[in-house]
């Protein structure tokens, strides 16, 4: 899009910047000022420059567990993503089905996320939940607390469960987007349906997939609720990801200075991911 | 349209079963008392009770929980899109100095781990005299709804050719009236998506919102997780209070489903 | 190439159970013959679009039948017509290249590479895209990209139609005319039978040869560009067309003389005795003249446009135009208009008398 020069659209944005600012700021300064000092309580600090970036980088259980965050992030964007476009192309447009299929989808997106984790706790446990019971009898030896493996699929499954319908709307959400005019001229030049997804509908939703896939980056990567309350981290810490990790270290250790220090990393590395990927999608659109 | 047409709606009807069936566990479970849901494994309730429910809707601090967590998410969803509004059309339609950086500052503002913002939050809103209050609560969902919304928005008004803009000044549009009744219609869908995403972020949102309330304001998620540590685990309690949170929420969705699923009509101008 | 033939079309969009149907298309009989040229001229919302979607197949009318050569394709689709189709907005494939859009409609119907490449240059060349076709079409400008449209259109050697929805609205004023020529070029060059819908009488009358008037979702007059100019059947043609449009006026019949608040006016189609309905004349501003034994008006406002000047005077009320020639003097002192009576017609409820009424 030609985009005009207009400094006055400043104006515009104004009121977003001040109320985000105000909300940023302080906190982000205070996290600063923990990072870089000790403290023995009673409200004393000591300057420590860089000790806490330094020990957080080396430790190999930050390692592990940033490892692991990856490995989960990763997976569940494979599911996610395809799975979440594949719903979007197929669901009704028009009728009385469309608000049955958004309510329903929807539903997973609004419950709270220590109901999440405690619904798929009782869910997966193996004499109780439908889940657990179902598939132990018929044969499969599962049980999530226990089994490390177990644990890892019913988190990703829980995940998959209650985010892919954030994906499911906004690619739904922009496919109703698309001008009649580009499907009337797809019918006209005779188009099959995988020409029409691959020429249309897909350029059509990049921008829209672009916000589905970094929301799904940056809150799986953050997650903390929903497997801490279904898995507590375990069993042992296989399911320790980086969140949980953070929180350990910061609220049972109340070590305040390598908590700031991780914390400011971990928002380092999702800032970066986040950047190089928005820059690769949005490099085609500057023309 | 990549599958056949009439084999078409399995793929949803497939993915709503796979989605309902940890619901329909929660459902269930509402109805169950704690006992019979530790006991083991039941398809329906064998003891079916309302004793949850009925907890729930008598117990004041049941109940105001959840008009707390609808207030404050209500005036969240309102301030943030209206906000947002604007500042999208801006980065959308206009250049400026420092745009594409303050477009992706916003985004970064959903980077940090919450928890961080958690200690810095209740000073900064104690400060300002306005801990225990509903606009506290929506003020501090601010800080990751409105860039949220910001950049949906942005991203449905990027695909309306600015064509509709010029064409609508030629017929003597003045700025808002085109904005108001041409331009709103147009994303409709981006509107509908943007506020339901809002509000489904501040409802679910816990940590800030138990962090900033006490009593006054207090939010029924927080409810929630004091069940879950103080008089033990009160699972069917927990459950019913699970299920009542969809209603608004779907409430929600409903409203907004037209705004979604309408379609861009490339009308005259 | 094809003869279209429309017979009792009808269209009413989607009407409530119990309620009257509104039909934004009401009762077309119309044929467009093979090889034509036409325009179909109208104010938005007069059913033009909804017309020509029912032509293409987009849209399957309530009532009646189209016919291509004679065979009724009314329930066939968009595909079984062989039909193109030029949207208002500018519909490219972005992420192709100019070549592949082009390319396009011919590889979904399978045919061979060689012959394809050969088509699309052909095309390319006739529309002047030929440097342009390594690009990604995303990057063309607006009329570069209706011409891709275009283009994709005239590629396939089976089209039968060409159709063009307001194709101009988002191009430049300085290259819409270059586009109409070429537009009108191609049509010499391919001899397609081309439907152009516009609600801009200029793009109209210099495209078409024949121009189709709508009004309110009936068709009111057919006709080259002369004969809707000279002979307008509706009153709503003669506003619509020329710029100022006809000065239409009430006026009073008696003993078949009209008489316009008592001065008699000379018709070129008088009215039989003991015709009633809303009465009118109908004169353009080009022939209405000063004559010293006329009707007394005021003069108001005088437009001096170079060429040509248009007065705007005033009789009692009612607001009459004039186009005269540059430098003539207007009369200062009682000033008084006449009409030529060769060029002024009587209307009757809107229609013309005595020519092709309702």
């Amino acid at each position: 899009m030609n985009k005009t020069l207009n400094q006055r659209a400043w104006w515009l944005v104004l009121p977003v910047l001040l109320l985000v600012a105000f909300n940023a700021f302080i906190p982000l300064m205070t996290v600063v000022n923990y990072s870089l000092q000790e403290t023995f309580g009673d409200n004393v600090f000591f300057w420590e420059g860089l000790t806490w970036f330094e020990s957080v980088l080396k430790s190999e259980r930050f390692h592990a567990a940033f490892l692991r965050q990856l490995l989960f992030t990763a997976m569940i964007l494979a599911i996610e993503v395809p799975l979440g476009i594949a719903v979007a192309l197929t669901m009704p447009r028009r009728g009385p089905w469309v608000s049955v299929c958004l309510v329903l989808m929807a539903l997973p997106l609004l419950i709270p996320w220590n109901v999440v984790g405690a619904m798929w706790n009782i869910f997966a446990l193996p004499d109780i939940g439908l889940l657990g019971y179902t598939l132990n009898s018929m044969g499969i030896d599962y049980n999530f607390t226990q089994q490390p493996v177990s644990a890892w699929m019913t988190t990703v499954v829980m995940d998959v469960w209650h985010w892919t319908s954030l994906v499911v709307l906004l690619c739904y959400a922009g496919l109703c987007s698309i001008p009649d005019a580009y499907y009337q001229a797809a019918r006209i030049d005779g188009a099959s349906g995988w020409a029409v997804f691959r020429y249309i509908q897909l350029p059509k939703m990049k921008r829209v997939l672009t916000i589905a896939i970094l929301l799904r980056f940056m809150d799986s990567f953050m997650i903390y609720t929903e497997p801490f309350v279904l898995t507590g981290g375990g069993p042992g810490n296989t399911t320790t990801f980086l969140s949980i990790d953070l929180v350990k270290i910061a609220l049972g250790q109340f070590d305040l200075g390598p908590a700031a220090a991780m914390s400011i990393i971990y928002f380092m590395v999702v800032l970066l991911i986040c950047w190089a990927f928005y820059t690769v999608m949005m490099r085609n659109e500057e023309r | 349209m990549t599958v056949t047409r009439s084999k078409q709606w399995l793929v949803p009807t497939f993915y709503i079963l796979f989605l309902m069936l940890p619901i329909y566990g929660l459902l269930t479970m509402s109805f169950k008392t704690t006992n019979e849901i530790l006991g083991g494994f039941s398809l329906f309730p064998n003891d079916f009770t309302y004793e949850n429910y009925a907890k729930i809707f008598t117990d004041p601090t049941w109940y105001s929980g959840y008009i707390n967590s609808l207030i404050y998410v209500v005036m969240n969803t309102v301030i943030s899109v209206t906000v947002a509004l604007p500042a999208a059309y801006a980065f959308s339609r206009y250049r400026f100095l420092g745009d594409k950086h303050l477009f992706f500052w916003l985004l970064t503002n959903r980077m940090a781990p919450p928890a961080v913002f958690a200690l810095p939050f209740f000073q900064l809103y104690s400060a300002i005299d306005l801990f225990d209050t509903h606009i506290a609560v929506a003020l501090a969902h601010c800080l990751f709804n409105i860039p949220l919304a910001v950049w949906i928005l942005e991203g449905f008004m990027s695909a309306v050719p600015k064509e509709l803009d010029e064409t609508a000044y030629l017929d003597g549009y003045s700025f808002w009236r085109f904005f108001i009744r041409i331009f709103i219609p147009t994303i409709a869908a981006g509107i509908g998506v943007a506020a339901f995403f809002c509000f489904m972020y501040s409802w679910v949102e816990l940590l800030l919102a138990k962090t900033l309330t006490s009593v006054d304001a207090k939010p029924i998620a927080a409810t929630m997780t004091r069940t879950a540590s103080t008089s033990g685990y009160e699972l069917g309690l927990l459950a019913a209070a699970g299920s009542l949170t969809l209603i608004p929420g779907a409430f929600v969705i409903y409203f907004v489903r037209n705004y979604i699923a309408k379609g861009f009509a490339l009308g005259r101008v | 190439m094809a003869r279209i033939e429309l017979k009792g079309v009808r269209h009413a969009y989607w009407t409530a159970p119990g309620q009257q149907p509104v039909y934004a298309v009401q009762e077309v009989n119309q044929v467009w013959e093979d090889g034509g040229a036409y325009a179909l001229l109208g104010p938005s919302g007069c059913g033009k679009t909804t017309l020509l979607n029912i032509i293409s197949g987009l849209l399957t009318p309530t009532d009646g039948t189209v016919q291509f050569d004679g065979q009724d394709v009314t329930q066939r689709p968009t595909t079984e017509r062989h039909i193109a189709q030029v949207f208002q907005f500018p519909v490219v494939y972005d992420t192709m290249t100019v070549f592949d859009n082009l390319a396009f409609p011919l590889r979904n119907r399978g045919a061979p590479e060689s012959h394809i490449a050969e088509r699309v240059r052909q095309i390319a060349e006739m529309l002047d895209l030929e440097n342009s076709l390594k690009n990604r079409a995303s990057g063309l400008t607006a009329d570069g990209k209706q011409k891709i449209s275009l283009g994709r259109g005239l590629v396939r050697s089976d089209v039968n139609v060409i159709m063009f929805d307001e194709p101009l609205t988002v191009i430049d004023p300085h290259l819409k005319w270059l586009l109409r020529s070429k537009l009108k070029e191609l049509h010499q060059q391919i001899g397609v039978t081309m439907i152009y819908v516009t609600h801009d009488q200029t793009e109209a009358l210099t495209f078409a040869d024949d121009v189709v008037v709508m009004h309110e979702g009936t068709i009111v007059q057919v006709g080259t560009p002369v004969e809707l100019f000279s002979r307008p059947n509706h009153t709503f043609v003669g506003h619509f067309i020329g710029s100022p449009g006809m000065n239409v006026l009430p006026c009073q019949l008696e003993n078949g003389t009209a008489f316009y608040h008592g001065h008699a006016v000379d018709v070129s189609n008088p009215a039989p005795s003991g015709l009633d309905g809303k009465m009118e004349i109908g004169v353009r501003p080009e022939f209405v003249r000063f004559a010293a034994d006329g009707i007394p008006v005021r003069v108001e406002k005088v437009d001096d446009l170079g060429r040509f000047q248009i007065v705007t005077v005033n009789h009692d009320g009612d607001i009459i135009r004039l186009v005269v020639e540059e430098g003539l003097e207007i009369p200062s002192e009682d000033p008084r208009i006449g009409f030529d009576p060769d060029n002024t017609l009587l209307y009757r409820d809107d229609w013309i008398v005595d020519g092709v009424a309702q």
